[in-house]
């Protein structure tokens, strides 16, 4: 199964080096072991626009989707056999960035 | 075979086969709802099918094959993705058997699975009681002070989550073992507690089914974890418990309190070891946990031979231990029963009925309430406080009890 496993942000500060290592550590692991299928970071919500073209017309509205003081800073997607794995590599992934993280499976 | 034999031979296979064989569909088909609605409709075929076929030799084979073919049959129907591969795994079932794991016991896969860490704790134990235990959501809504609807939504929403999130159906690995037990322990205690005081009005007032179900796992438990403190303190609260059965109801069907109780009818057996067992945990001298401490107050009330001998200091001093782990009220109502023994029942209302605005919808602080009235002479409030438990009880046998004690009120 895929998984997307969330970086939950609050805006405390930016990766410090030592994180930035523990990352690129814990993605080569993903790698190794074949858990790996994409990961990226995001960039603040801030810079957001949200696009509604339901109607046809599209209409453009500055910042993101939703306002909260929590945001989703980056993500991996992940295949492992199940939950138990992918809560595991979740585990990892959170001591790795230093952040909370969300896991949803893929439908 | 008459049909009040049949009848009974299909509640017996409900009590006994239940979870053996909702556990096997799982195992085999790795989907909850299709193992619980198989199961489901096979005990409805047996019901259609056994009065005028005879009961099977085999009742828990015969359920296990039925509801395999009724599970075929409903995937066929829904034309579900991956069928024919499915179908094929499914019709010719010659892969070698999944290695078991740590623990040799369908039903305690079954158990793991409802218990992960990924599901509210309610949902957790909920969700066992359900699949595990074979209990009508009314029964379980019953156990938890909920609506049923609550409770029917909460179910569904957990045999989802495990089927989205890919929640694996086995027992875990050796090393997530101990952080995943506290979860089992808390369902195996209510499944146990259900058993005990059964609260459906056509249920029998002590389900041994269920008593003996949650016994025989917890031993399983403990086979698996013999260090772990609560594992073992479980065990002894509920055999210490499980001794007093037979002397809890009377031949009238009424429960028998504590203080009236039998003693010689004890089962001593069930009594020594579960002694063994505390003294066991009190050899350790590591700090208790609840069920410890709950055993602990076990024992001492089975230590002793005549209620008048009960060393209710102890019993105070232990629930003063327990509150500490266990702050809730009802822990509290049982401390205040306690109280009554060792600083008279005036001392214990005025703590009951600071209860009040947690436990008002519960029977058994009105049960309490109604007796510390009674042993104060304030016969006209202890009357009204049994009406009021009485209209809250589910179990039978605690109803005629209750019944009766309000009619002897002057």
């Amino acid at each position: 199964m895929q998984y997307l496993v969330s970086v939950i942000d609050d805006g405390t500060g930016p990766d410090t080096p030592t994180e930035q290592a523990a990352i690129d550590a814990f993605n080569d692991r993903l790698r190794a072991e074949g858990h790996w299928v994409f990961a990226g970071g995001l960039g603040s919500p801030e810079p957001a626009t949200v696009v509604d073209n339901r109607n046809g017309e599209a209409f453009l509205t500055d910042g993101p989707f939703v306002e909260s003081k929590e945001y989703m800073a980056g993500f991996w997607i992940i295949e492992a056999a199940d939950l138990d794995k992918a809560l595991k590599l979740a585990t990892e992934g959170s001591k790795a960035c230093n952040r909370k993280i969300e896991v949803r499976p893929f439908l | 075979m008459n049909r009040t034999d049949v009848g009974e031979a299909i509640t017996r296979a409900h009590h006994e086969q239940w979870a053996r064989v909702v556990a096997a569909l799982a195992r085999r088909f790795g989907d909850l709802d299709i193992a619980e609605e198989a199961a489901a409709e096979a005990f409805a075929t047996a019901v259609a099918r056994w009065p005028a076929d005879g009961v099977p030799p085999n009742p828990g084979g015969w359920l296990t094959t039925t509801a395999t073919r009724k599970a075929i049959d409903r995937i066929r129907r829904e034309h579900r993705r991956d069928d024919k591969q499915r179908e094929a795994q499914m019709v010719h079932d010659d892969d070698p058997p999944e290695p078991l794991g740590a623990v040799d016991d369908e039903r305690l896969r079954l158990i793991f699975t409802c218990c992960h860490p990924a599901l509210a704790m309610e949902t957790r134990v909920a969700l066992t009681l359900r699949m595990v235990g074979g209990l009508t959501m009314p029964e379980i809504a019953r156990a938890f002070l909920v609506q049923e609807t609550t409770m029917a939504q909460r179910i569904t929403r957990a045999k989802a989550k495990i089927k989205a999130a890919g929640i694996p159906y086995r027992v875990p690995s050796a090393e997530d073992l101990p952080a995943r037990v506290s979860g089992v322990l808390a369902v195996l205690f209510l499944v146990f507690n259900e058993g005990y005081l059964a609260t459906g009005p056509d249920s029998d007032p002590v389900r041994h089914d269920l008593t003996a179900e949650a016994i025989r796992l917890t031993r399983l438990v403990r086979a698996l974890l013999p260090q772990d403190g609560e594992v073992a303190g479980l065990l002894a609260l509920m055999l210490l418990t499980e001794a007093r059965r037979t002397a809890r109801v009377s031949s009238t069907g009424e429960l028998v309190s504590l203080d009236q109780q039998d003693r010689g009818a004890w089962d001593a057996a069930l009594v020594a070891e579960g002694h063994r067992l505390v003294r066991e945990r009190l050899a350790a001298g590591k700090p208790p946990g609840r069920y410890q401490v709950l055993a602990a107050i076990n024992a001492v009330h089975t230590s002793a031979r005549d209620v008048r001998d009960t060393d209710w200091s102890q019993v105070v001093a232990l629930y003063d231990q327990l509150v500490r782990l266990d702050p809730s009220p009802i822990v509290a109502l049982n401390r205040a029963v306690a109280v009554a023994e060792l600083d008279g029942p005036e001392v214990a209302l005025a703590a009951v009925d600071r209860l009040e605005g947690t436990l008002a919808g519960y029977h058994a602080f009105h049960a309490t309430r109604a007796d510390l009235l009674r042993r104060l002479g304030r016969s006209q409030e202890s009357r009204a406080a049994y009406d009021a438990a009485i209209g809250l009880a589910g179990n039978t046998a605690e109803i005629a009890y209750l019944t009766r004690r309000r009619d002897q009120l002057g």
